[in-house]
């Protein structure tokens, strides 16, 4: 497939470097780990598997191979050969047919999925674009105009009409994440909670924060209360995680994203619900949102809960995919 | 070994070996993440080690076999676990040779640090070049040393708000730890100087040229000594 022109940011991501967090190198993989795992079950890839993030304003990319595609996340209004295509669900697409995306609708990152993977080289276990220390990926970048992936699998279609043909199935509504513009995201005490003043802790759960323009990737600075500990006290430096909200001694809070570091010495007031991280993820700067708490008992049940739902979708989905497709 | 456990969000715990940055925590938490190289346990996705801390990132599926909460049950395998933690062996140390190049564009903080420790920014240096320093974690960002062992009297509280970008090979002070930004990067420490050596290769099978545990002496050299430095393999080729 090539590159016809580059988007604002597009980037291939797997699921994240892991096992190298402990020499410092960033985990980095998807924001929104949900459309990522979606968009690679409805192409018959494993989870893990390598897709395209693309950020806000898509790039085009002509398919020169026929393959089987999926786009899920965040409607950036995904087209093929200028017709608008359907997300959430596989697209067969014949060799010359053009994606292209358009006005963002919700969210602001999409992710494209290609049956059978690129051929990305493996490094540090993972097929993840580290873009600051140029490492994986495709070259170690974002990718450019002109640029040309090899995919790893192709497929021979029937001459037709139509340079794609969309399933008439796909992901249920109900199962799709909500990217709202102003989301309410569920949050669970940090292990510096009890560290921040009452003013602050109540704060953070009453009062909105708003994604700043100095948000990225790395994580959000957000904007709004200011949040100031009981009586200055220096953390010594530990482990964060995807969806920490550690707080500098400037009393603005930073959520932390897909391309966090791997350990913070400031004091961390909360840590996002692993469910709300993907529509978190999908926010774009500018737009709101409200904490709402959760323990942590909710959180890790409402966490096996979707996955239980995950993993029976992946069994339909891989049943109508023997039937129809392969 | 004494510790306790705390979680961080709904998918990891912090194991917690010490209050204070001293040797003995070091010491125990690279027995700890020795153990859990050598066991590997399928709940664990990975394991972040730093001073006083191991926090353990784990599969809250993996976990669910029964009706526990996955966070009750990955505390009592932890349990299970430590009883087998080692106590000594952790092994004897390198010694890591850094050259630094203190001040002006390349340490924009140094006069900072020693207008808040009332010293000259040449004490500064004459500090910095002679603290007795190991290695006590590896985090932040690729290969990046947090060192201890400084002179409290060159300490400096973190900036209020993090510069957004950092140079690669910028060393740093933040409190009575020293260290190296190894890549461009955001971050709060003020900043003493430069180093030309590198300390993240991503193709070795290692990426990190520092690990916990490294004895580490900084060297001053001059600004040209800067620009014509070479890394000690490139010595060889040539």
């Amino acid at each position: 497939m090539k590159i016809v022109k580059d988007g604002l940011l597009t980037t291939i991501q797997d699921l994240g470097r892991t096992g190298y967090q402990k020499y410092g190198v960033i985990a980095s993989g998807s924001m929104d780990t949900f459309a990522h795992r979606m968009a690679n079950i409805l192409v018959g890839n494993k989870e893990n598997e390598a897709v395209v993030e693309v950020t806000l304003l898509g790039p085009v990319i002509e398919f020169e191979e026929n393959t089987i595609i999926s786009v899920c996340g965040g409607n950036l209004s995904p087209a093929i050969d200028q017709k608008p295509i359907g997300m959430w669900k596989p697209i067969l697409v014949k060799k010359g047919a053009k994606l292209s995306f358009g006005k963002p609708k919700s969210g602001c990152r999409a992710y494209i999925a290609i049956a059978g993977g690129m051929d990305i080289p493996i490094i540090m276990e993972s097929r993840s674009t580290y873009m600051r220390a140029n490492i994986g990926g495709f070259k170690g970048r974002a990718l450019k105009t002109d640029d040309t992936i090899n995919l790893r699998k192709t497929f021979s279609f029937e001459a037709g009409e139509q340079n794609y043909s969309e399933m008439d199935w796909g992901i249920a509504n109900d199962i799709i994440p909500n990217y709202s513009s102003r989301p309410e995201i569920s949050l669970i005490k940090g292990p510096q909670y009890d560290w921040f003043n009452r003013e602050s802790q109540q704060a953070l759960f009453s009062t909105p924060f708003k994604v700043s323009s100095q948000s990225d990737r790395m994580g959000f600075r957000m904007e709004g209360e200011s949040l100031s500990l009981k009586e200055s006290q220096e953390l010594i430096s530990e482990a964060v995680a995807f969806g920490s909200i550690q707080v500098p001694n400037n009393g603005k809070p930073i959520i932390l994203l897909a391309d966090r570091q791997t350990t913070g010495g400031y004091p961390k007031i909360g840590q996002v619900a692993s469910i709300d991280l993907p529509v978190l993820c999908q926010m774009k700067p500018g737009e709101q949102l409200t904490f709402n708490p959760i323990t942590l008992e909710d959180a890790q049940r409402m966490w096996l809960k979707q996955e239980h739902s995950i993993q029976l979708l992946k069994r339909s989905v891989s049943l109508k995919m023997k039937e129809e497709l392969i | 070994m004494n510790y306790s456990l705390s979680p961080l969000g709904d998918q990891a715990i912090v194991i917690t070996v010490s209050n204070e940055i001293n040797e003995e925590a070091q010491t125990k938490v690279r027995l700890l993440s020795q153990l859990l190289d050598d066991q590997q346990p399928d709940w664990m996705v990975e394991y972040i080690p730093a001073f006083t801390t191991v926090t353990i990132f784990y599969n809250p599926v993996v976990l669910s076999g029964n009706k526990k909460l996955p966070y009750e049950q990955v505390k009592e395998n932890i349990a299970e676990l430590m009883t087998s933690v080692k106590t000594e062996g952790a092994g004897n140390p390198r010694t890591v040779e850094i050259p630094v190049c203190y001040g002006g564009d390349f340490g924009p903080d140094l006069e900072f640090v020693a207008e808040h420790n009332n010293i000259t920014p040449e004490e500064v240096i004459r500090l910095h070049k002679s603290g007795n320093y190991s290695v006590y974690m590896i985090g932040f960002a690729p290969g990046f040393p947090f060192i201890g062992g400084m002179s409290e009297k060159i300490a400096a509280p973190r900036r209020d708000s993090p510069r957004l970008e950092i140079p690669e090979r910028t060393v740093g002070i933040a409190g009575k730890q020293t260290g190296v930004y190894p890549i461009e990067t955001p971050g709060g420490w003020q900043l003493i100087g430069r180093t030309p050596k590198r300390l993240f290769t991503p193709e070795a099978d290692i990426p990190s040229l520092l690990q916990a545990g490294d004895k580490i002496i900084f060297k001053e050299i001059s600004e040209s000594e800067y620009y014509n430095w070479k890394e000690p393999h490139e010595d060889e080729d040539s």
